[in-house]
């Protein structure tokens, strides 16, 4: 564990960033957009693109490639960037993102965006997406891990548990579902809304195999990825990614009014430069 | 033809010697299939029951990979049960969890598969309408939804276990094939037809006994194509899935009193076989739609909007369940009640005819 290599963490940390940045990019294209729910989550989608995943971006249907829903369809913004620079399509085709006709909106389609393995936006159907997955390739045979991103809010949902039950009863070892912890849901924490806590503890009731993590420190987010991939039981694994709503802006960070937001240009600039420096790192 | 009034005078008795019914229909359950047996001989002529999915999704998983089958706890009542003895491993009984059951399906089809889900229409369309829509139509998945036990044919079950409103659901959603299959041969034609079908399916069957209407699998069939069962100068009869055999009775019982009625099996509802509505408008002078769903949003109201469209004005009623829930009762006597026999069906196009 904690094998990364300086150059790898760094590499990582910079697409994190890129994240980040692209999202406040095509925020101001489209003139709102999720940047905290998308900030919470950078580290972990860039560490799942650029060192996770089997992809072939030359290829986005092969079918032995790993899967990855993201059940949190709002961070979309974050995850087109990533696609884009990897080369799955052209970024220069982000400019016209949430215009009319774009094939980018705010939770992604997979019908119109390669690299989507499946479209979003519902919360709560993305682990049954997973499970239909990990069973999928089970029936044929094809080794491919299937990743699910959910929110932490999102949990309040029902057919998570559902999908939860099902993943523990088929035993399902190669999915892996990534909770954002980001502690917020739209209205307040979600501890106060309607409780997910403890969060651990209900999915190993489900029979999945649990860990915890600090979800914007790469070196963990990787070490996590590696254990789900290196134990010997034949459970679902969730790690649960214990990060901040709004992560790397110190006037978003767990501030609620920023769960849908645009900077006007003053602002913009400043964020724009916060975000270059790392001052909230 | 027999009516289905005559076909079952007591609910069902023609089942057989049914050692093993229990006696909460009077000699019916409701969800339990009859047992599969090409030699069964009911004395209604029901040598095919409608629960044959099982049976044949097994037999064309046999070329076919891409076929898997899932159910959530009902593999016993709608027969599933048989093509998880021929490949248990293609085989899911997700629960009683229909909506994880209908999204892990369009998950499976993400990966090159062709899942046959399959519940009671109120919980596939209803509880599952947003993972039909979202997850199987609009992402394109080649999911079918075998909706079985639909309209009222749970009888006394209530309600909860009704589906009058699927149909109007589900015709509202982009991308999506509705049809309902009126018998076992049927059903074979349409579950063969779908391993080339593009997109969703959502397939609406009835409680598994139901009375042959084909007495072969139809070769011809395909979807969006409606089927012609009789041909009529005076009426047509639009009708779809459990109501096409009544609907059937209803002609013979007209043709005694000199009516002659063109029955036109409507299987698709979506896509609509518009040219065929367009033909019967134009060569009947009435046109009936029948039903077992509300004459609100089904295919009473796809009808109608085709003759609204072609500004076609034929004398046209829509005969379904009104707006409304249905009596507790036994299926039969439902079905008598609320006029879809086809001594029902046939007053209702008398009314129809006197009234012009």
């Amino acid at each position: 564990m904690g094998k990364l290599d300086s150059a790898e963490r760094t590499r990582l940390e910079e697409r994190a960033l890129f994240v980040r940045l692209e999202t406040l990019r095509l925020t101001r294209i489209a003139g709102a957009g999720h940047y905290s729910a998308t900030f919470s989550a950078a580290e972990l989608l860039a560490t799942l693109y650029y060192h996770e995943l089997r992809l072939d971006p030359s290829h986005p249907q092969w079918p032995e490639r790993d899967r990855f829903v993201l059940s949190k369809g709002h961070a979309a913004i974050g995850l087109y960037p990533i696609l884009a620079d990897l080369g799955f399509f052209d970024s220069a085709e982000l400019e016209t993102y949430t215009r009319l006709g774009s094939a980018f909106g705010d939770h992604p389609d997979m019908r119109k965006v390669r690299g989507i393995d499946f479209s979003s936006g519902s919360l709560g159907h993305g682990l049954s997406i997973g499970v239909g997955m990990a069973l999928g390739g089970r029936v044929q045979s094809m080794d491919f891990r299937v990743y699910v991103m959910v929110g932490d809010a999102e949990l309040n949902e029902g057919q998570i548990w559902e999908a939860a039950m099902s993943a523990g009863h088929f035993k399902l070892d190669s999915l892996v579902c990534i909770v954002d912890r980001n502690q917020l849901g739209i209205d307040g924490r979600t501890e106060d809304i309607m409780a997910v806590e403890p969060i651990g503890d209900r999915f190993a009731s489900f029979g999945w195999d649990v860990q915890r993590i600090n979800g914007h420190n790469v070196d963990e987010i990787v070490d996590a990825f590696d254990a789900a991939k290196q134990t010997s039981r034949r459970q679902p694994h969730v790690i649960i990614a214990d990060t901040i709503k709004g992560k790397g802006v110190q006037r978003m960070e767990l501030d609620l009014n920023w769960h849908v937001g645009n900077l006007g240009p003053e602002d913009y600039q400043a964020v724009y430069e916060e975000l270059l420096a790392g001052v909230s790192k | 033809m027999m009516s289905e009034a005559t076909a079952e005078p007591n609910g069902g008795v023609s089942e057989g010697a049914g050692q093993d019914q229990s006696d909460v229909f009077r000699g019916e359950s409701p969800v339990v299939a009859p047992r599969r047996s090409s030699t069964e001989k009911g004395i209604s002529g029901r040598s095919v029951p409608a629960f044959v999915a099982g049976e044949e999704l097994a037999a064309l998983a046999e070329f076919d990979p891409r076929i898997v089958v899932m159910t959530a706890d009902l593999a016993s009542a709608n027969r599933l049960i048989d093509f998880k003895d021929r490949h248990p491993n293609r085989f899911f009984n997700m629960g009683i969890a229909e909506k994880n059951m209908i999204t892990a399906g369009a998950g499976m089809a993400s990966t090159g598969l062709m899942p046959f889900v399959g519940t009671f229409a109120s919980f596939a369309a209803l509880l599952g309408f947003e993972q039909i829509r979202t997850d199987c139509a609009y992402a394109g998945m080649p999911v079918r939804v075998l909706a079985h036990h639909s309209g009222m044919s749970l009888g006394y079950y209530g309600t909860s276990h009704h589906a009058l409103e699927d149909l109007a659901a589900m015709r509202a959603v982009a991308d999506l094939t509705v049809a309902c299959a009126a018998d076992g041969n049927q059903l074979r034609a349409m579950l063969r037809a779908s391993l080339d079908l593009n997109g969703s399916l959502y397939l609406r069957l009835g409680r598994g006994r139901d009375p042959e209407v084909y007495p072969t699998v139809p070769e011809d069939f395909v979807f969006g194509r409606a089927t012609s069962l009789r041909e009529g100068r005076d009426v047509t009869i639009i009708t779809t899935g459990s109501e096409v055999h009544p609907s059937l009775g209803a002609a013979d019982l007209l043709a005694n009193k000199g009516l002659s009625v063109r029955v036109l099996d409507m299987h698709t509802i979506k896509p609509l076989d518009v040219a065929a509505v367009l033909a019967a408008a134009r060569e009947t002078s009435a046109v009936v739609t029948v039903e077992e769903h509300s004459i609100i949003g089904g295919l009473g109201s796809a009808v109608a909007e085709v003759l609204a469209d072609h500004r076609l004005p034929v004398s046209f009623i829509r005969h379904g369940v009104l707006d409304e829930y249905v009596l507790i009762g036994p299926p039969a006597a439902l079905y008598a009640h609320y006029r879809l026999d086809a001594v029902g069906i046939a007053g209702v196009v008398e009314e129809l005819v006197h009234a012009n």
